[in-house]
């Protein structure tokens, strides 16, 4: 097999480009790797001059987006399972600025790759703009002046985020001895190589020499390790059930109900106290009596504080719409839940408002029914107690169809049901 | 005594259910109000699920797991999607395989996180730049939970295309009784790989428009892939020939195979009257259909599944009545303006609304005006 990873004859970069360097010591690097066949590698690239190298490549290449290389060739690398695939990501400093985020993602899960940061510490292909890896005082044409601030420290942020193997070297003459270890790596490995770009980066810094600028920024050039231990397998693969279906009992039909037509109701009650358990209860309940019921809840977006609501509508034909115009009745079992119901109850022409009996029912049309929901068993009952009352009193559906779900559900192992059922009598 | 088993159960569930056994086999995921029930179904039930840091980096990395040959799967919600919309383009000009579910919720920006809305159709219309549809489906009930993801895999995969399914707050949250033992049996996708001999062309249609696929990794053929505009091979080009025409082949791929990846209900009852309707708000089209038959009105009922690209069967339809009634949970009616632009069309009207549902009254008495 033709071992010619990439053709370094015609490349498509400015005379004296340091991404010429690179990629002659890259295809040194990959020859010398004597296992690994041209397409056991995927080149990633994306936009910036580096990223019209992907024609020079016999191997597999693909060329995505500004800066989300690194995290396409994460996907491709998590994709692929055979193990002795290489994944190179070829990306520059104004890439791996928009695309800091995949860069240390990829290092932290130790994605088994390799990037390579081609830093001249400008966008060339734009006109020459200072990216976040340009160093404090280097001239570029929109600040000719010089980057008031410094860069990123690339390495030492990769290294950081966990990466077993960073690099930053010069990219002068031939180091594919370096490029060979990196590829080598299992796992994430990463090379910063600092090249100058000739066209915008030389013009502007004519008598500066690559490894003075990276000594005054503070950009060592040195190799930082990590020991690789904590996960050298990053797949994701766990175990799983069969089938969403197979989790959720079926209901069976086992009561009766002469209910006939379309009922609606509100119970508005406290995050935490169980009101969206007891609503999807009651639902059950309601669908053992070979009834339709929908269920769906209301609450803040801080789950476990301010009011719980949750409508059910009660059918003995299938349900279409799902909404509720004007409820038949509303549920109300605390402060929280009134706060959140009391428009709806002022607008109910008819119909009826169960309320616990410490609450002051809003002005409206509808009957009010004031009892004890809390005081007797608690706020954790108060729910499922008023639900109860308002079955006894409406009798939509018999009063053990809810008990039974009760005891069937893990609820029933937490509140006595047979104590909340002998409230009824009184 | 009935002794027919029903499940209380959300579309979430169904969704996931049917995604998996179509073939999806990895979830990437990033978490969002109302797709999260989604994302916890999906990591229970995906051999492979991996969360990601952000939306970008979920569809790029779907991205390169699909050019790897596997089918990711992901759900959002605008605010994400609209992250993910530079990524959906280079997968959609790569031609990578996958499945984004939008769960439509009340917007604009961050809006409302648990409201309900149809607002998202104008922007999954124009997802890409120049004009170029991702196929999207619909999800009116919970059959369609079951139906259309199985279809929105396999079109995926046919087409070489990321697909949108769309649906929203009030279909995937709410819970319900259906009947899942009697569901359609799903079969798994069947995907065909580059098998010949000759140099593997990444990019040259079969004579349905759309390409081979091969893998990248694969120790056979050179595989390239590219999201700028290229020729047959996936080099760059600026603007030849060869390069635009393939930049309109991924138009007509689309609407050359609609087709075969045109769902819809449609009920004809007379030519007079047409209630139009998609997603949530078809169910209340539903019940403003019985209501009005049983007052002796003649009313079709046509719900769309397919949204995009827009079937023609829809105008042909919408021409046949003298009197169309489109319901949508939105602002202006977006798939109104949408067939009809901005003039509109005489005997062609919306019922609209933001932060509620429509409500089936409101349709019945549009129909009746
Ligand atoms: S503009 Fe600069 S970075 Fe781009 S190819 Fe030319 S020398 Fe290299």
């Amino acid at each position: 097999m033709n071992r010619e990873f990439l053709s370094v004859d015609n490349m498509p970069f400015c005379g004296g480009c340091g991404h010429r360097t690179v990629a002659q010591s890259l295809e040194k690097a990959l020859g010398r790797m004597k296992d690994l066949n041209p397409l056991d590698v995927v080149v990633v690239t994306d936009i910036g001059c580096i990223g019209i190298i992907d024609k020079q490549f016999k191997t597999h290449t693909v060329h995505g987006l500004h800066g989300r290389s690194t995290a396409l060739a994460a996907g491709i690398s998590m994709g692929l399972s055979e193990e002795n695939k290489k994944v190179i990501t070829l990306i520059g400093d104004g890439g791996a600025t928009i695309g800091l985020q995949h860069v240390i993602e990829a290092a932290q899960r130790n994605i088994d790759m390799t990037v390579i940061v081609h830093n001249n510490m400008l966008y060339g292909m734009t006109g020459g703009q200072p990216s976040g890896l340009t160093p404090c005082g280097f001239k570029t044409p929109i600040m000719p002046e010089g980057k008031p601030m410094r860069g990123h420290d690339l390495c030492k942020l990769v290294h950081a985020a966990g990466a077993p193997y960073a690099r930053r070297l010069i990219a002068i003459g031939d180091f594919s001895d370096v490029i060979e270890e990196a590829l080598k790596i299992k796992g994430f490995s990463f090379i910063e190589a600092m090249e100058i770009c000739p066209s915008y980066g030389l013009k502007y810094n004519p008598t500066r020499k690559l490894h003075e600028i990276a000594e005054e920024a503070g950009l060592e050039i040195k190799l930082w390790e990590n020991k690789i231990g904590q996960r050298d397998d990053n797949s994701y693969r766990h175990v799983t059930i069969n089938s969403l279906f197979d989790e959720i009992q079926p209901l069976e039909v086992n009561f009766k109900s002469d209910f006939r037509g379309r009922y609606s109701l509100l119970l508005s009650g406290s995050a935490g106290e169980g009101v969206q358990s007891a609503a999807e209860l009651l639902s059950k309940a309601v669908i053992s009596c070979g009834l339709s019921a929908t269920k769906k809840g209301t609450y803040p977006v801080t789950v476990g504080v301010g009011f719980s609501t949750s409508e059910v509508i009660i059918s003995s034909d299938p349900i279409l719409f799902t909404g509720i115009s004007s409820p038949d009745a509303v549920i109300v079992v605390s402060k929280d839940g009134l706060n959140k119901v009391k428009s709806s109850v002022s607008e109910m022409r008819q119909g009826f408002l169960y309320i616990d009996s410490d609450l002051n029912a809003p002005e409206t049309k509808a009957k009010i029914l004031s009892s004890d929901f809390r005081k007797p068993f608690g706020a954790k009952s108060a729910a499922l107690l008023a639900l109860l009352l308002f079955l006894s009193r409406e009798k939509l559906i018999p009063v053990e169809a809810l008990s039974e779900q009760v005891k069937a559900s893990g609820i029933g192992k937490k509140i006595d049901i047979e104590k909340l059922l002998s409230c009824l009598k009184d | 005594m009935k002794t027919m088993s029903k499940r209380f159960i959300d579309g979430s569930r169904i969704i996931v259910e049917s995604a998996v056994r179509t073939g999806a086999d990895i979830f990437i995921g990033y978490p969002i109000t109302p797709a999260n029930l989604i994302y916890l179904y999906a990591s229970r039930r995906f051999k492979n699920v991996i969360p990601a840091p952000d939306e970008i980096t979920t569809l790029q990395w779907m991205a390169g797991f699909s050019a790897t040959g596997k089918i990711p799967v992901t759900a959002t919600s605008f605010p994400g999607f609209a992250l993910m919309v530079e990524s959906i383009g280079m997968a959609f000009m790569m031609e990578l395989p996958m499945l984004i579910i939008l769960v439509q919720r009340l917007g604009p920006s961050t809006g409302t996180a648990t409201g309900s809305a149809q607002g998202d159709v104008m922007l999954v219309n124009g997802v890409n730049s120049g004009g170029y549809h991702l196929p999207t489906f619909c999800v009116s009930n919970f059959e369609d939970c079951w139906k259309l993801p199985s279809a929105a895999v396999k079109t995926a995969v046919k087409l070489r295309t990321p697909v949108i399914l769309l649906t929203s707050k009030e279909m995937v949250m709410t819970l319900q009784d259906f009947d899942t033992d009697s569901l359609e049996e799903i079969k798994p996708v069947e995907r065909e790989f580059y098998e010949g001999q000759e140099e593997f062309m990444p990019y040259h249609p079969k004579e349905n428009k759309v390409p081979h696929f091969l893998h990248v990794g694969n120790p056979r053929h050179q595989v390239r892939m590219t999201a700028s505009t290229h020729d047959r091979k996936a080099t760059l080009q600026h603007s030849t020939q060869e390069a635009i025409s393939n930049t309109k082949r991924l138009r007509e791929k689309m609407t050359e195979n609609l087709k075969d990846y045109t769902y819809y209900d449609y009920e004809e009852d007379g030519n007079e009257n047409l209630v139009f309707s998609f997603g949530t708000t078809s169910l209340a089209s539903r019940d403003a259909v019985k209501i009005l038959r049983s007052n002796g009105k003649k009313v079709s009922l046509l719900v769309a599944k397919t949204l995009f690209p827009i079937p023609d069967d829809y105008l042909r339809i919408i021409t046949k009545h003298k009197k169309t009634v489109i319901a949508e949970e939105n602002l202006t009616g977006q798939y109104r303006e949408l067939l009809f632009g901005r003039m509109g069309k005489n005997e062609v009207r919306g019922v609209n609304a933001i932060g509620r549902m429509i409500r089936p009254e409101e349709i019945v008495e549009e129909v009746k005006r």
